[in-house]
C-alpha cells in the first residue's frame, strides 16, 4: 500500500512539475516580450486576451499549424532528434531542483517533499544533463546542411564547452563551503536569514555563474550560435514549425533552470529572507527569487550589444577561467586555514 | 592530408543585416574572410532612364526614391542642378528653408543609420529610441510638405510652400530636446565596453585608401579627411551658417560612428540657426517661364491660368548644355550630372550616388576580419541600396 501511495505521489509530482515548468516557459516568452517592449517604448503583446496573456497559446497553435519542413540535404534522423535532445535535457534538470521544503497532506500523515528526486550528486547531475542539451544545438546546426547553421553550431560547440569549464570551476567554491553535491543540503546550510546565503560568501563565483550562465543559455551578449544579424539565426535557420518551437522552449526552459540553480546555490533556495517570514510557503520564496533572475536575463538583453566570437573565447579563457581558479584557490585556502 | 577548401557563403540578398538587398559572396577560411565580392542591382528601377522621359519638374519625385532615408537632400541636389542649368536665382527664404529641411532630413537619416547599425551589432533597444525621434521629424515634414518618407518639397526655383503656422514651435521643441537624446544614445553605446570592443579597430580604412576609393561623407571623414561639400563648395547659403566638420582619426567603425553622432549635433545647430535667421519673403522665384504662378491667381487671372497650364503640361526648355552639382547628402557627396539638348526633358541624367562608391571600399575594409566585422563594417558605411542600384 505504502509503495502504491509513493508511486502515485511521484507521478503526481512529475505531472505537476512538468506542467508548471511548461506554463512558466510559456509565460516567460510573454514576459520577455512585455518587458522588452516596455524597455523599448512599445507595448509588447496586448491583443490576445487581457494584457496579451493568451499570446503563448496563440503562438503554440500557430507553431503547430506551420508547415514542418525538413531540408533535402539534411541528415534527417539527426535533424529530427536535435530539438528533442535540447528540450529533454532542459526539462530533466528540473528533476533535482528543490522548490520547497515539505508539507504534510491535510488529513493524513503523508509527508510530501517538494522535489522530484533528492540525489546525492544533484549538482553533478545538473551539469551533466545541461551539457547534453548542447548536443541538440550542435547537432541541429550541423545536420541541417546549411552553412549558416554549420557556423552557428561550430560557434556553439566552442563557446559552450569553454564557458562550461569556467562555470564548473566557479561552482566548486560553493561545493567547498557546503561540502555536499546534494542540493537540499546546500539549501539547508543557507537557512536562517539572507546573511547566510552563499552569495555573500562566494560573490565572485556568483558573478562568474551569471556570466557563464548567460553564455550557456545563449542570451545576448553571448548569443553567438544564433547571432541573427550575422548568421541569420544560426543553428536553427532551417527549423520550422514545432521543431523550431521546441528549440525555443528548450532555450527558455534552460533559462528557468539556470535561474533555479542560481537560486538554489547562491540565494538560499526556498528559505525566506529572514526567519520571521517563514510563514510564507517556501515555494513562494523560490518563485520570487527565480523571478529576479529571469528579469535580469531579459533586462540585459535589452541593454547589451553582442560580443564578437573571438572576443567571447578570449574573455572565457583569459579572464573567466583564471578568475574562477583564483576564487577556488582563495576559498580553499580560507576553508583549510579555518580548519 | 585532406585538401582544405575555402567555404563560400552567400550573404544576402535576403539577410537581416545587409541593409536591403545587398548580396555579398564571402569566401571564408573558418570565420576569417579571405575575399568579398559585393553584388548589386537587386533594387534597380532605372531612375536615370526614367528621368529622360519626364519633364524637369516631374523628375523631382523620382529623386525622393534614390536614398529613401534622405529624400529632402536628394531633392535639393536635383533642383540645384536644374537651377544651375537655367541660371536662375532662388529667394533667400527658400534657400534657408531648404537648408532647414535638408538638415532635419540628415538627422533623420543618421537616426535610421544609428538604429540599424546598433541592431546589427546586437543592441536592439536603441532602434526604437531613434525611431521615436525620427517620428518627430517626419511629423514636421508631413505638416510642411504633406509627405513623410517622400516629401518632394523642393521645387525648381524654391520650395513648394511656406512653413505652416505653428510649425516653428514644433521644430524648436525638437531642436531643444534633441541634444539630450544624443546623450541617451551615448549612454547606451559610447559608454558600453562591448560596443567599443565591437567597433574600435574594426573595418579600418586609411586616409589614402578612402580617397582612392572615392569615398565621401561621414565614411570619408571618419578616416580623417576634412571634406564636406557644404564647406568646400557651399550651396544654398551654407556659407552663412556656423558649423564644424567632425573628423575621425583611425578610420575604423568607431570613428565613423562618432563622426555621425557629432554631425547630428551640428545639423541640429544648423536647424536652430536657420530658424533664428529665417528671412522674410517669397519661397519660390517668380519666373514666368519656370515656376508656377501663385495658386490664388490661377482661378482669377487668365494669364496665370495659361502659365500654370503650360508649365504643368510641357514644362520648360532650358538652354543646351551640361551641368554637375554635388551636394552633401547624409551618405556623402550626391552628384547630379544633367545634359540638356534644349528640349523640355533631360537628355541624360547621371546620378553619383555616395553609397555606391562607399560600398566599393567594403571588400578592402573587411579583408582578413571575421563575419561579425562584416556586419559592423556594412553598418558603418551606411549604404542604402535604393541609391546604389537607382
Amino acid at each position: 500500500m505504502q509503495l502504491l501511495y509513493l508511486l502515485i505521489e511521484i507521478i503526481v509530482k512529475c505531472v505537476v512539475v512538468f506542467a508548471g515548468l511548461m506554463i512558466v516557459v510559456a509565460y516567460l516568452t510573454w514576459l520577455e516580450r512585455k518587458v522588452l517592449g516596455h524597455i523599448q517604448i512599445r507595448y509588447g503583446p496586448n491583443r490576445c486576451g487581457p494584457f496579451g496573456l493568451l499570446q503563448p497559446f496563440s503562438d503554440a497553435v500557430k507553431a503547430f499549424f506551420k508547415e514542418d519542413l525538413v531540408p533535402g540535404r539534411s541528415d534527417k534522423v539527426v535533424f529530427v532528434m536535435a530539438p528533442m535532445i535540447s528540450i529533454i535535457a532542459a526539462i530533466s534538470i528540473f528533476a533535482v531542483i528543490p522548490f520547497g521544503n515539505q508539507f504534510t497532506l491535510p488529513g493524513t500523515n503523508w509527508v510530501v517533499k517538494l522535489r522530484l528526486a533528492d540525489v546525492d550528486i544533484g549538482l553533478l547531475y545538473i551539469f551533466g544533463v545541461a551539457s547534453l542539451g548542447e548536443f541538440g544545438i550542435i547537432l541541429g546546426g550541423w545536420s541541417s546542411g546549411n552553412k549558416y547553421g554549420l557556423t552557428g553550431s561550430l560557434r556553439a560547440a566552442a563557446q559552450m564547452i569553454s564557458y562550461e569549464v569556467a562555470l564548473g570551476i566557479a561552482i566548486v567554491g560553493v561545493l567547498i563551503l557546503s561540502e555536499s553535491l546534494r542540493l537540499t543540503e546546500i539549501v539547508r546550510l543557507q537557512g536562517g536569514g539572507f546573511w547566510n546565503w552563499n552569495i555573500w560568501y562566494q560573490p565572485v563565483a556568483f558573478v562568474l555563474y551569471l556570466i557563464c550562465g548567460l553564455a550557456e543559455i545563449n542570451r545576448t551578449p553571448f548569443d553567438m550560435p544564433e547571432a541573427e544579424a550575422e548568421l541569420a539565426c544560426g543553428f536553427n535557420i532551417e527549423y520550422s514549425s514545432m521543431k523550431f518551437a521546441l528549440f525555443f522552449m528548450a532555450e527558455y526552459a534552460h533559462m528557468v533552470t539556470m535561474g533555479a540553480v542560481a537560486v538554489t546555490l547562491f540565494m538560499g533556495g526556498w528559505q525566506p529572507i529572514i526567519p520571521q517570514l517563514s510563514f510564507i510557503p517556501g515555494i513562494v520564496w523560490f518563485c520570487a527569487k527565480l523571478f529576479i533572475f529571469l528579469f535580469f536575463f531579459i533586462w540585459q538583453r535589452g541593454t547589451f550589444p553582442r560580443l564578437r566570437y573571438d572576443q567571447i573565447m578570449k574573455f572565457g579563457w583569459k579572464i573567466l577561467i583564471p578568475l574562477a581558479l583564483i576564487n577556488l584557490l582563495v576559498t580553499g585556502l580560507i576553508v583549510s586555514l579555518k580548519g | 592530408m585532406a585538401e582544405t577548401r575555402l567555404m563560400t557563403i552567400n550573404m544576402g540578398p535576403q539577410h537581416p543585416a545587409t541593409h536591403g538587398v545587398l548580396r555579398l559572396v564571402l569566401e571564408l577560411d573558418g570565420e576569417v574572410i579571405v575575399k568579398t565580392t559585393p553584388h548589386i542591382g537587386y533594387l534597380h528601377r532605372g531612375v536615370e532612364k526614367l528621368a529622360e522621359s519626364k519633364t524637369y519638374h516631374q523628375v523631382i519625385p523620382l529623386t525622393d526614391r534614390l536614398d529613401y532615408t534622405n529624400a529632402m537632400g536628394n531633392n535639393l541636389g536635383y533642383v540645384l542642378a536644374v537651377e544651375k542649368l537655367l541660371g536662375i536665382g532662388v529667394p533667400k527664404r527658400a534657400q534657408y528653408l531648404r537648408v532647414l529641411m535638408a538638415e532635419l532630413q540628415r538627422i533623420a537619416a543618421h537616426l535610421i543609420w544609428l538604429g540599424t547599425h546598433a541592431l546589427d551589432i546586437g543592441a536592439m533597444t536603441l532602434l526604437f529610441y531613434n525611431f521615436r525621434e525620427r517620428e518627430e521629424i517626419l511629423k514636421i515634414f508631413e505638416e510642411v510638405s504633406g509627405g513623410r518618407l517622400t516629401p518632394t518639397y523642393m521645387r525648381i526655383g524654391g520650395v513648394s510652400k511656406d512653413l505652416p503656422d505653428g510649425i516653428t514651435d514644433k521644430i524648436k521643441d525638437f531642436v531643444r530636446a534633441f541634444p539630450d537624446h544624443i546623450k541617451e544614445y551615448e549612454t547606451l553605446l559610447t559608454k558600453n565596453v562591448i560596443w567599443l570592443k565591437r567597433t574600435k579597430g574594426v573595418g579600418i580604412i586609411s586616409k589614402e585608401d578612402a580617397i582612392n576609393w572615392g569615398m565621401t561623407g561621414p565614411s570619408l571623414r571618419g578616416s580623417g579627411v576634412k571634406y564636406d561639400v557644404r564647406k568646400a563648395f557651399p550651396y544654398s547659403s551654407y556659407e552663412e551658417f556656423d558649423f564644424e566638420i567632425p573628423i575621425g582619426s583611425v578610420g575604423d567603425v568607431y570613428d565613423r560612428y562618432i563622426v555621425r553622432l557629432r554631425e547630428m549635433e551640428w545639423s541640429n545647430a544648423i536647424v536652430e540657426q536657420a530658424l533664428e535667421r529665417l528671412p522674410k519673403g517669397p519661397v519660390i522665384a517668380n519666373d514666368p517661364r519656370i515656376t508656377l504662378p501663385p495658386k490664388d491667381d490661377v482661378t482669377k487671372d487668365i494669364a496665370a491660368l495659361i502659365r500654370q497650364f503650360k508649365i504643368a503640361s510641357e514644362g520648360f526648355q532650358p538652354p543646351k548644355g551640361e551641368v554637375y552639382v554635388g551636394v552633401e547628402a547624409s551618405k556623402g557627396e550626391l552628384g547630379y550630372y544633367l545634359v540638356s539638348d534644349g528640349s523640355n526633358k533631360p537628355l541624360r541624367m547621371r546620378i553619383r550616388p555616395p553609397s555606391f562608391l562607399n560600398l566599393s571600399a567594403l571588400p578592402k575594409m573587411i579583408e582578413g576580419s571575421l563575419i561579425a566585422d562584416v556586419i559592423s563594417a556594412i553598418g558603418s558605411i551606411d549604404i542604402v541600396l535604393g541609391e546604389i542600384d537607382r
